[in-house]
């Protein structure tokens, strides 16, 4: 399994050859509450990592997603239009968000798990 | 206690409603796929029985009329009774709008006047009073703005908004075409200039601004911040949600902002939610003016006129003259406060809120440093212990018959608790609120599992709030009818 990076806004990325696998943290999914909503690109569609790619909305607040990587989306869950809660309650696996295929490597500015530990550790109550 | 619809109250036992007369001939011939197949199922209910449904739904509201409604960055202020007298006077309330301005020179005049005393509490030069509610204004004045720099030939794709503003900010910004790009806040929770200067291009067309910031701090930097933006080329933008705090005492458009937007329902009085509508005049400096909304009231020879004649007006914001019935209410408590009135008011809503702040010290966290001004953000991140939140904490003042303070607003503050308390509050009010929050608080240590089945007295207790976003019911349906 490869390793798992994550952003300072709260993303995971995950690569398995040239497709990445985009979601929400456990960290970012608790401090959202539940979510209700999540406006997700379609197919096809060009990311610059960093780019807003969609919205994931919560009875709190509606925050921005934004892009790890690089690359076309080839993949959208679906499945989290009817289950929106699965977010919560497996961000990691079924709560995955969008496919991309990358355009090169992953970039850097990625954080590894222990750095991102120290990030919401910054954030935590 | 809660109460039916209307429909599910519905017996056969009554007359079914009484309709007018349409007032019209009925369309002749329609096509018959558009026609009903059999008449609707209004509800029918005896005339007292109608009375007394509506009756009961208003006693189930809750008010500014009743309680305490300390709901941060909204103002929720009084709404004096004087400005209703006002709005009713039959040469305001019984006015058409295609009226010849010739017959409504004293409804002309007011807005003429209106629009002066908010230029001179505002530090700008012209006014458009049509937007209807302040994230409308706030559209106007982008629009404008837009327009401004279109007009030089330059082209300026971005907005710049903090990342502690009101949503409406980039919201507006993304409604007129912008790509909305965030600046950060210092830890001391103003506008970090390091991050605005890195932000800052040619490309920027304006900056959104409120202050005070939606954390309740001053700005102390505006200067600097309004030299850095003006430097560009880009224009700065005022976010009037906080102007209760400012009144007489200092003026946007002297701090730099070029446009400047402002609540009627907030900081003058006039209702604000379901009792509004809203109002949100948009002022201006004068390299702006030329792209106010048509038409502006005008006035010579001692006579009033509408002018259309605006050849770089960005257009008609709204129907007619914006929400007229708002203007006179505003009007009035302008009129009635006067300008050391208004002063007074904005230094004991600072003090207000600094009251109500410092009898919350210890009890809740307060993240950043005050003094504040007319409101402050706590943290409930201090109960996360007992697995309480500042959701349960609004729960329970509900409970004990207030309003609740903004939660989780803004966003930069965990657990956050936004308290705007109004400067038209007595010390006992404030008082009884601290006391209020002190008891939860404790609460939280002794029995947090009874907090969190607060409230228990009023009409519904915990409602499901994901439930009902996931799943919306908009409308009642007899039985067995779908979509």
């Amino acid at each position: 399994m490869a390793e798992r990076y994550y952003t300072e806004s709260h993303e995971w990325v995950q690569a398995e050859g040239d497709v990445a696998t985009v979601g929400i943290t456990d960290f970012a999914q608790s401090q959202l509450g539940d979510v209700v909503f999540l406006e997700l690109p379609s197919v096809g569609r060009m990311l610059e990592a960093g780019d807003s790619f969609g919205v994931v909305e919560s009875v709190k607040a509606a925050s921005d997603l934004y892009s790890p990587v690089s690359g076309s989306v080839v993949e959208v869950n679906e499945a989290l239009s009817d289950n929106p809660e699965t977010v919560n309650r497996d961000p990691f696996g079924a709560g995955w968000l969008i496919k991309v295929r990358l355009n090169g490597d992953l970039g850097e500015g990625l954080l590894d798990e222990a750095g991102y530990k120290a990030v919401t550790e910054g954030q935590s109550h | 206690m809660t109460e039916e619809l209307t429909f599910e109250k519905s017996h056969p036992s009554a007359p079914p409603p009484r309709l007018p007369e349409a007032g019209v001939e009925a369309a002749p011939r329609l096509p018959a796929n558009l026609l009903r197949k059999r008449p609707p199922a209004l509800p029918r209910l005896s005339e007292p029985e109608v009375m007394r449904h509506y009756s009961r739904l208003a006693s189930l509201n809750y008010s500014i009329s009743e309680n305490f409604y300390p709901l941060g960055s909204c103002t929720m202020k009084y709404n004096p009774v004087a400005n209703e007298q006002a709005a009713r006077l039959p040469g305001f309330a019984e006015l058409h709008p295609y009226q010849d301005p010739e017959t409504i020179q004293g409804a002309l005049e007011l807005m003429w006047r209106l629009e002066r005393a908010l230029c001179e509490i505002a530090g700008v030069d012209r006014i458009t009073l049509q937007p209807a509610a302040g994230a409308h204004g706030e559209w106007t004045a982008l629009r404008m703005i837009q327009a401004y720099h279109l007009a030089r030939g330059e082209e300026r794709s971005e907005v710049i908004v903090p990342d502690a503003a009101h949503g409406t900010n980039p919201a507006s910004a993304a409604l007129c075409g912008f790509r909305v790009v965030e600046v950060k806040s210092a830890p001391d929770g103003r506008v970090d200039v390091g991050d605005l200067e890195a932000k800052l291009s040619n490309r920027v067309a304006a900056l959104m601004l409120t202050n005070p910031n939606t954390l309740g701090l001053f700005e102390r930097q505006i200067l600097e911040v309004s030299e850095m933006v003006h430097a560009t080329g880009a224009k700065l933008y005022y976010d009037g949600a906080n102007l209760n705090a400012l009144m007489g005492i200092c003026r946007p458009g002297d701090m730099g902002f070029d446009a400047v937007h402002m609540n009627l329902h907030k900081t003058f009085t006039t209702p604000h939610g379901g009792g509004g509508p809203g109002s949100g005049p948009v002022g201006v400096k004068a390299d702006l003016v030329p792209f106010l909304p048509r038409p502006t009231v005008e006035r010579e020879n001692g006579r009033f006129f509408l002018d259309s004649e605006r050849p770089q007006s960005i257009g008609r914001v709204r129907s007619f003259y914006g929400n007229f019935g708002m203007l006179v209410r505003a009007f009035t408590y302008i009129q009635a406060m006067g300008g050391d009135g208004l002063t007074q008011a904005s230094k004991d809503a600072v003090l207000a809120a600094n009251y109500v702040r410092k009898r919350l010290e210890g009890v809740l966290d307060l993240p950043h440093e005050g003094p504040c001004m007319h409101e402050f953000v706590a943290s409930a991140r201090n109960l996360a212990p007992q697995g309480i939140k500042a959701l349960d904490l609004a729960k329970g003042l509900l409970e004990r018959g207030f309003y609740a303070p903004t939660v989780y607003f803004p966003l930069i503050v965990p657990e956050a608790v936004m308290v705007e308390p109004t400067e038209t509050e007595s010390k006992a009010t404030l008082d009884a609120f601290a006391e209020a929050v002190k008891e939860i608080v404790e609460l939280a240590r002794t029995d947090p599992d009874e907090l969190r089945a607060e409230p228990r007295s009023l009409p519904v207790g915990r409602l499901d709030e994901v439930r009902a976003a996931r799943n919306p019911v908009l409308r009642w349906r007899p039985d067995g009818e779908s979509d």
